[in-house]
């Protein structure tokens, strides 16, 4: 068994059902995400493993125990949250010592604990500040540092980051994964942002609707994704439609165009398929299985890529090309050719 | 060309706040002056700190320690009581139109004070107020004969607090709102139990909310009048009650004295308001 | 359990609260003996001394209103425009009022403006009426300002002026027709404030000697005995009036509003 397990776990209140049979096993030191668009049940998961939320049914176990009825303080679960929640009437120190005191620990270990952690998180030279007195970045950091102090078992995130600035946010991610590998800790970390979950974990998980659509790796998830929603939610998707010739064989037809699909398809012979491709796995030079006549008709310069969208026949194809300084750019209004290969595409059920 | 740039440096701007700096400094700044210089001077004219010094006689001193009694008890009360109702209000589960129900009915009560306070007053509990009589007839209770006075200390603290805890109410549940739930739940992942929780964080953080308020409501008991002269006939000896009487006839004697009263009244509420004032600023650098 | 203690609080308050209420309602209906009856009521509304009393608080009331809004629109939204750095000081003097008891201020009134005075006020009915009408602005001075101030804040008061003047208003059009409407709430709930601080005060009227509702209340008490309570539910009653008052105009103008 994982070392943080739930399984089968729902919660309903009363008749919304918010959370609906997730499953999830992570290992010992195990970054994962829980990726979701809002409303999801992405916090009601991590509050009910925290301890602030009764499953309605299902388990949480930690380390083989079952905590499913614990409080919140008997589970030595470390959380941060979004914002605001460092204590404003105590200092930096006391803060981060604040789970220590509890645990009633003798004051000089905690203050040799508390400089530990303050260096952790390169803040040393603040332990007598106020929660007041520092930047939101930098009270994050002591959110991290004082969940961490106690050491416990599995640290919860949940969106520790959407309230800071852009610039903040990307240093910010890179330092808590550091910190979470230097640790070793288990994690759960809550986020919206695609590039967040992807960039930092382990695996993820994607939710909609309440359960969990797929869980995986971030190469798999964003490469394999296993359904429409999946495909949709992480990344930016072109749809294209296909008539399918010989489901067994995996054949089908894109604008009167054979092509052969690498894995066979459910589905009837003569029924309308649609099929997913990357942006970036189009191309406007080289080879391809398949070259459709287009037009561009709006490009987007975003600096190491260029963004386009390109009108064919039967609606419109985004697609991204490298900023190559001395090939320039097509126009708009110029007639081109968009070349994949039929590995790429994705077919949706 | 000099003379120009004189009449455009001239503080134009000031002309504009010019009505009200007039206003406040004849109607609240000069009178309050003249009462605070009344009290060093002597009938000559002369600086003097005898007024002062008079000012420690025993009917003048008792007037001000029972002023001061009256007011803190009342103060106390109305604030433990008032801060159980804005907890029950905030953290109790009841419905939330009770909320706005109890918030409205502060608004009335808070300022349904004086005279028409002491009338309710009388009307409940006088001798034969609803309640008096309701506890004769129906328990066989005879409050009177129980040696209850309307008049006395406890039965003045009784009716000050019918305007204390409505204000309580009104002035400490935007802070107990301010109280985020993300700190209960810190608290409670890093393993601390509720009374820890009180103790540690939510306590200490409404603290100088707490503290502002009480004196607020000490100043605010310290200075009415209205309810116990209409209760009392102005017959009981507490300040601003000495001060009244004071400024209707010269009863002490001594018109400088009445100064001196005064001033000691406004150095009262002063010291207090600071306090609150002090705590209120802290309170908010916490409740951002 | 948490639930019980909550309710357990508010039902004591409730009863602590309504006992009063009611003891002075009922206290109001037992003029006539044995029987239930509107007769204390009658007998206040008939009373001649009543009518001039009540009126003479109510025109005060309306006058303080206005000479309070006279006084302090003008001002905030100068100070705000134009001497933002005087705005800890309008701070402070406006919350003297409540620092000072006022039975102090009126005693610096009797004494500043008594007859011999440089400026006597006293000497004359009329000139007392409005020292007593400056009392009544004192004391309704830290709500009207902190109405109109937080009023004002919430709208962007430079570029709205900058907006007029460009049209070519004049300052009073601007105060009058832009700044106005938009602080009418916030100048309304201070009116209504004003009101129910007025109407009863006793002290100022008092010891000013006008013959005010307030004075007229404890002589009522006095010398009357069903009486005082039905004034005191009718006092009541104003004062719930003046606090819906106040609801109702912050609510209507949450929904004019744009959102924002
Ligand atoms: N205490 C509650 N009572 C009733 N419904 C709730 C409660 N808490 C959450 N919900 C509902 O459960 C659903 C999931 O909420 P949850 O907070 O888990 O979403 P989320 O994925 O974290 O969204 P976001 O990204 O916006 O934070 C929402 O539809 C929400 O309205
Ligand atoms: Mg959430």
């Amino acid at each position: 068994m994982a070392y943080l397990d739930l399984s089968a776990l729902e919660k309903s209140y009363g008749a919304n059902h918010v959370v609906k049979s997730f499953d999830l096993g992570i290992e010992q030191g195990e970054f994962v995400s829980l990726l979701g668009p809002s409303g999801c049940g992405k916090t009601t998961v991590l509050r009910m493993v925290a301890g602030f939320e009764t499953p309605s049914a299902g388990a949480i176990r930690i380390g083989g125990q079952e905590v499913t009825h614990l409080r919140p303080n008997q589970r030595n679960i470390g959380m941060v949250f979004q914002a605001y929640a460092l204590f404003p009437n105590l200092t930096v120190a006391q803060n981060v010592g604040f789970g220590l005191k509890i645990a009633g620990l003798p004051s000089r270990e905690i203050a040799l604990r508390v400089a530990d952690m303050l260096e952790l998180i390169g803040l040393p030279e603040m332990g007598s500040r106020y929660p007041f007195q520092l930047s939101g970045g930098q009270q994050q950091r002591v959110a991290l540092a004082r969940a961490l102090a106690p050491r416990p078992r599995v640290l919860l995130l949940d969106e520790p980051l959407s309230a800071l600035d852009a610039k903040i946010r990307v240093s910010l991610r890179a330092e808590i994964r550091d910190i979470q590998r230097k640790l070793g800790i288990t994690t759960i970390f809550v986020t919206h942002d695609q590039e967040e979950a992807l960039s930092m974990s382990d695996r993820v998980v994607v939710m909609n609707g309440g359960r969990a659509e797929q869980v995986g790796a971030p190469f798999e998830v964003y490469n394999q994704p296993k359904t429409r929603f999946v495909a949709n939610f992480v990344g930016t998707l072109n749809a294209l439609e296909a008539i399918v010739t010989d489901p067994g064989a995996g054949k089908v037809t894109i604008q009167g165009q054979p092509l052969r699909l690498p894995q066979a398809v459910q589905a009837q012979a003569g029924a309308v398929l649609t099929l997913a491709l990357r942006p970036e796995a189009v191309h406007l030079h080289g080879d391809g299985d398949i070259s459709l006549p287009a037009r561009i008709a709006e490009l987007q310069f975003m600096g190491s890529v260029i963004r386009v969208n390109a009108e064919h026949a039967m609606g419109v194809i985004k697609l991204d090309l490298f900023n190559k300084p001395d090939t320039p750019p097509p126009a708009v209004g110029e007639d081109i050719a968009l070349r994949f290969w039929a590995k790429d595409l994705i077919a949706l059920d | 060309m000099t003379s120009s740039r004189l009449w455009r440096s001239l503080p134009w701007n000031g002309l504009g706040v010019l009505p009200f700096v007039l206003f406040a400094v004849l109607f609240l700044l000069l009178p309050t002056a003249h009462i605070v210089a009344g009290a060093f001077v002597d009938a000559a004219g002369g600086f003097t700190l005898k007024n002062i010094f008079n000012l420690f006689r025993p009917e003048i001193i008792n007037a001000f320690w029972l002023s001061i009694r009256l007011s803190l008890t009342s103060a106390v009360i109305g604030c433990g009581i008032g801060f159980a109702i804005a907890l029950a209000v905030v953290f109790g589960g009841l419905p939330r139109a009770l909320r706005g129900v109890v918030m409205t009915f502060s608004g009335v009560t808070s300022n349904f004070a004086g005279v028409p306070l002491a009338f309710a007053y009388v009307a409940t509990l006088g001798r034969v107020g609803f309640v008096t009589v309701l506890l004769r007839d129906w328990f066989g209770v005879n409050l009177y004969a129980l040696g209850f006075n309307m008049i006395s200390f406890w039965g003045l603290t009784a009716a000050y607090v019918f305007f204390q805890i409505p204000l309580m109410v009104l002035i400490i549940t935007p802070a107990i709102d301010g109280l985020r739930r993300e700190w209960r739940e810190a608290a409670e992942v890093l393993g601390a139990s509720n009374a820890q929780y009180w103790r540690l964080v939510a306590l200490p953080v409404l603290a100088p909310s707490l503290l502002g308020t009480l004196a607020l409501l000490f100043a605010n008991a310290f200075g009415a009048v209205a309810t116990a002269i209409a209760l009392t006939g102005s017959l009981l000896s507490i300040a601003p009650i000495l001060l009244f009487n004071q400024i209707r006839g010269d009863v002490l004697g001594d018109p400088h004295l009445g100064y001196a009263l005064a001033f000691a009244m406004i150095v009262i509420t002063g010291v207090s308001n600071g306090v609150y004032v002090v705590m209120r600023a802290r309170a908010e650098r916490w409740l951002k | 359990m948490k639930r019980f203690w909550a309710w357990a609080a508010i039902g004591v308050a409730a009863v602590y609260f309504f006992l009063p209420l009611l003891g002075m309602l009922e206290f109001s209906l037992k003029m006539r003996r044995g029987e239930y009856s509107l007769d204390a009521y009658a007998s206040v509304l008939g009373d001649p001394q009543f009518q001039a009393s009540f009126g003479y608080s109510v025109i005060m009331a309306g006058l303080t209103i206005v000479f309070g809004v006279l006084i302090v629109v003008p001002t905030v939204f100068w100070v705000r425009l134009k001497l933002p750095r005087l705005r800890p000081v309008m701070e402070f003097v406006t919350l003297l009022p409540l620092v000072i008891p006022p039975i102090v201020i009126v005693f610096g009134y009797v004494r500043l403006f008594n007859t011999s005075s440089w400026l006597p006020l006293t000497g004359s009915a009329l000139g007392t009426d409005f020292l007593l009408l400056c009392g009544y602005a004192v004391l309704s001075l830290p709500y009207m300002y902190r109405a109109v101030d937080t009023g004002l804040a919430a709208i962007d008061l430079r570029t709205l002026t900058e907006a007029a003047q460009s049209l070519g208003a004049g300052w009073i059009t601007v105060l009058a027709r832009v700044i106005l409407p938009n602080v009418l709430v916030a100048v309304l709930s201070g009116a209504f404030l004003t009101f129910a601080i007025v109407i009863g005060e006793y002290v100022f009227a008092a010891l000013l000697d006008r013959p005010a509702f307030g004075p007229y209340l404890v002589w009522a008490g006095g010398n009357k005995a069903y009486e005082p309570a039905a004034l005191a539910v009718m006092t009541f009653a104003l004062t719930w009036g003046c606090m819906a008052l106040i609801q109702a105009v912050t609510r209507f103008s949450k929904h004019t509003r744009m959102p924002r």
